[in-house]
């Protein structure tokens, strides 16, 4: 979904230019519809015993990375950004799975207790 | 001197001003909590297993929070939206429904959820005192059913002056039903209706406890995390809604008067805020109320 272009002064280009964000406007009301579904389907599948905790964890992660992908890329508008922002957010993703990565292997740090 | 770039692309960006400044902070905010979400992990991993505790807060209210703030997260795109189509008073309505949502969502966490909480009592007994309080723990049958060990007593303490005073030598606790009939299938898995505190009443003695605290940080690694992520979500909230009051408030509509694209892209922005809020409790509600 691309964001809408900025309001143009002529009056005809408007009337487009209002059409075009009302269709956006159902979009965003479909998504917040969805996100709701999600949440309630989160919920349900945790009472589901998919054999192993980890499994649950992987699962409920997998519906949670699901609804967090949809308010970023509609909501954030970042289905389609200015490329300047994708670089931004490149860094951040490889900072902090650096991050992540280092905790892992700190884990590492107490044989005692493995 | 006029602010640069608040409406028009600078040219060697591509953007305007305002927009690359959240998204910088967004990516700091990020490391912040994701430094926060990776002591989760560390600390989850890192217990024995089946002792991480399991359905421990309220599992409804929680989802109707989730629920609120997606709606807020709806409600503020649709108010920017508004004012791209120049409807100030839709508007107004939208932001004013984003304002309540986040007051809602502060309320039910600050007022019901944090201090049912602190009025929630745990005892860890000692390893040598679990076969006295069996019949609170049934850790026989755990053991038959493969469920985890139960080292900890739960409910609602009644003598709470106990807590202070070292002449009283026992606590008195109304279970919870996990503990009044622990040999009860039913209280085997966590509910989503969660069961009040029950009538019968459990007298420890203080010698046979480890530790014993109210559901607060220090309880577990736990309530640690759970209330340092959810705290500083909740100051978040609490931030955008601030700042969202700023941009309900009459100043508002001079600069909508003067330029309302320039409200609309304050709008945007502050809105890019509130949903990587909403982002990030996509992940704390089901980590912390459901697995």
């Amino acid at each position: 979904m691309n964001n809408p272009p900025d309001i143009s002064q002529d009056s005809k280009e408007y009337e487009e230019y209002a059409h075009g964000i009302r269709k956006h406007v159902r979009g965003y009301l479909m998504v917040g519809a969805t996100l709701l579904v999600f949440t309630g389907v989160t919920v349900a599948l945790s009472y589901v015993h998919f054999g192993t905790q980890k499994a649950n964890i992987a699962v409920a992660m997998l519906v949670a990375t699901f609804k967090a992908g949809l308010v970023a890329a509609i909501f954030m508008h970042l289905a389609a950004e200015k490329r300047l922002i994708y670089r931004i957010l490149v860094f951040t993703g490889f900072f902090v799975l650096g991050m992540f990565w280092l905790i892992f292997l700190a884990w590492y740090d107490y044989p005692i207790f493995r | 001197m006029e602010i640069p770039y608040t409406i028009s692309n600078r040219p060697d960006t591509g953007l305007w001003n305002a927009k690359i400044g959240i998204w910088l902070f967004l990516a700091s905010e990020v490391m912040l909590f994701g430094g926060l979400f990776s002591a989760y992990i560390f600390l989850r991993i890192d217990s024995p297993p089946g002792m991480w505790p399991h359905g421990l807060l309220n599992v409804p209210v929680g989802t109707m929070n989730t629920a609120i703030l997606i709606i807020s997260s709806v409600t503020v795109v649709l108010a920017w939206a508004s004012l791209k189509m120049r409807k100030y008073n839709a508007y107004w309505w939208y932001m004013l429904a984003t304002i309540i949502c986040g007051l809602i969502f502060l309320t039910v966490k600050l007022a019901y959820e944090w201090p049912q909480k602190f009025d929630h009592f745990g005892i860890y007994i000692k390893t040598e005192a679990l076969g006295k309080y069996e019949q609170y723990l049934g850790n026989e049958y755990a053991a038959e059913k493969g469920l985890a060990p139960r080292l900890e007593i739960t409910g609602h303490l009644h003598n709470r002056a106990a807590l202070k005073d070292p002449n009283i030598k026992e606590y008195e606790v109304a279970l919870d039903p996990l503990n009044a009939d622990p040999t009860n299938a039913e209280m085997d898995r966590p509910h989503f209706w969660p069961h009040p505190a029950t009538e019968k009443i459990a007298t420890i003695e203080k010698e046979d406890v480890q530790y014993a605290t109210m559901f607060e940080p220090r309880h577990s690694a736990y309530f640690a995390s759970y209330f340092t992520i959810t705290g500083l979500h909740g100051l978040h909230v609490l931030g955008g809604v601030l700042v969202f009051i700023y941009m309900w408030l009459p100043v508002s509509k001079r600069l909508y008067q003067r330029n309302p694209e320039h409200l609309a892209n304050r709008v945007e922005v502050s809105g890019l805020f509130w949903h990587f809020v909403d982002l990030i409790w996509i992940f704390v509600f089901p980590l912390f109320y459901l697995l």
